[in-house]
């Protein structure tokens, strides 16, 4: 089972970034290895549409959930419809919200945050 | 001849100036301003007609498509995506180009029509009123200016009483202008916002004038600027509580006698000026 957690920085000691579609990086944490991986948020260079496109990234990374926090509109409707769950992470390490997750712990994100279109 | 009226920032009078200098100008009116289009509520038009805007957006045939994503790789605008086992459409990320349906080897993408707002269209004696919509929710508002401005009258004066910024919006309804009035108040705000539209006019080379509302001789915050750059100042409405309690109500300020004098002034530098 793979996750990815929308992050601030390139290690599991980075924070969370909680906006998804504009977050710095996204780090790919595979379960059963205990192995990472840093991809570079495509979506964040995006004029517009920029959820969509990171949501495309991780579909193409055929990852199983997401840990973060602001998902908007259109990102949420493509995470839920490739059946990738989506979980509330907050402001701290990555590596702390990966042993939640491994401990059941994160809420469960079941409705779309707030559009962002047109916040600059 | 198209005069634009704008202004870099918003709530400085644009509609004020626009909708009273057609009437006294018996000039076609049109509101540009498509996201909260408010000049019918001075000018009373009837006879409204009333017409679709639509725009294009592909329609995929789920069982042509062979999911090979190429569609999405064309897409400059992220409005496809692809899950496991379709393409998706974010209809309103679209910006009708067509490059999608180039893009698929197996011809599995059509293209339907979508109501993005309406134009409608009124009569006030012998002048022509229009003005475009935009359906609440819908973020693209150049389709419906496009729509809008491409079949003016090429006889006597169009007002185009343009949306406030310096956007897209702006600029399209720009195009179609062969004169400009930059509308603005004395405020550091308005100063800030004409400066953008003043560069914005100087560099689609549309010669303008300055028209400036809410004015104060004891307000110094235009002054050094105008000077500065040489900008013709083509008139100004005094800052009076009776002129905002006149617009609240929804009505004109030619017809209030001691306020018609200031746009006969602005109409006379106007045809001095800038015709």
């Amino acid at each position: 089972m793979k996750i990815a957690l929308s992050s601030k920085g390139k290690d599991l000691n980075s924070s969370l970034d909680l906006r998804f579609g504009r977050c710095e990086y996204f780090i790919i944490y595979d379960l059963e290895s205990d192995e990472s991986k840093i991809i570079e948020n495509q979506g964040k260079h995006s004029s517009g549409g920029a959820g969509i496109a990171s949501a495309q990234q991780l579909i193409d990374q055929s990852v199983d959930g997401v840990i973060s926090s602001n998902i908007g509109p259109n990102a949420y409707e493509l995470l839920k419809n490739s059946d990738i769950r989506m979980y509330k992470g907050k402001n701290i390490p990555c590596k702390l919200l990966i042993e939640s997750f491994k401990r059941d712990e994160l809420e469960e994100i079941k409705e779309a945050g707030p559009s962002q279109k047109g916040v600059y | 001849m198209n005069i634009a009226v704008l202004s870099g920032k918003g709530g400085t009078g644009k509609t004020t100036i626009a909708t009273n200098l057609a009437l006294l100008l018996e000039a076609n009116y049109v509101d540009c301003d498509v996201e909260e289009p408010n000049g019918f509520i001075f000018l009373e038009p009837e006879d409204i007609k009333s017409r679709d805007v639509e725009v294009e957006i592909p329609k995929i045939d789920q069982e042509k498509c062979i999911l090979c994503g190429d569609c999405i790789e064309a897409c400059k605008f992220n409005a496809l995506a692809k899950t496991k086992n379709k393409i998706i459409l974010f209809d309103k990320l679209c910006h009708s180009c067509g490059a999608c349906g180039l893009a698929c080897p197996t011809k599995a993408i059509e293209y339907t029509k979508r109501a993005i707002g309406k134009i409608e269209e009124g009569k006030r004696g012998n002048i022509s009123l229009k003005r475009g919509i935009m359906n609440i929710g819908e973020p693209m508002a150049v389709p419906i200016l496009k729509e809008l401005l491409k079949e003016l009258s090429e006889e006597g004066i169009n007002i185009l009483d343009s949306p406030p910024g310096t956007s897209c919006n702006v600029v399209n309804v720009l195009h179609y202008a062969h004169r400009a009035l930059l509308v603005t108040e004395p405020t550091a705000f308005g100063l800030h916002d004409l400066k953008m539209a003043v560069e914005l006019v100087k560099r689609l080379n549309i010669p303008f004038g300055l028209i400036i509302n809410k004015y104060d001789e004891n307000n110094p915050y235009l002054k050094e600027y105008m000077e500065e750059e040489n900008i013709e100042l083509i008139g100004k409405i005094p800052f009076r509580r009776e002129i905002a309690e006149n617009y609240s109500k929804g009505q004109t300020l030619i017809h209030v006698e001691k306020y018609r004098g200031y746009f006969q002034q602005i109409i006379g530098n106007i045809e001095e000026v800038l015709l």
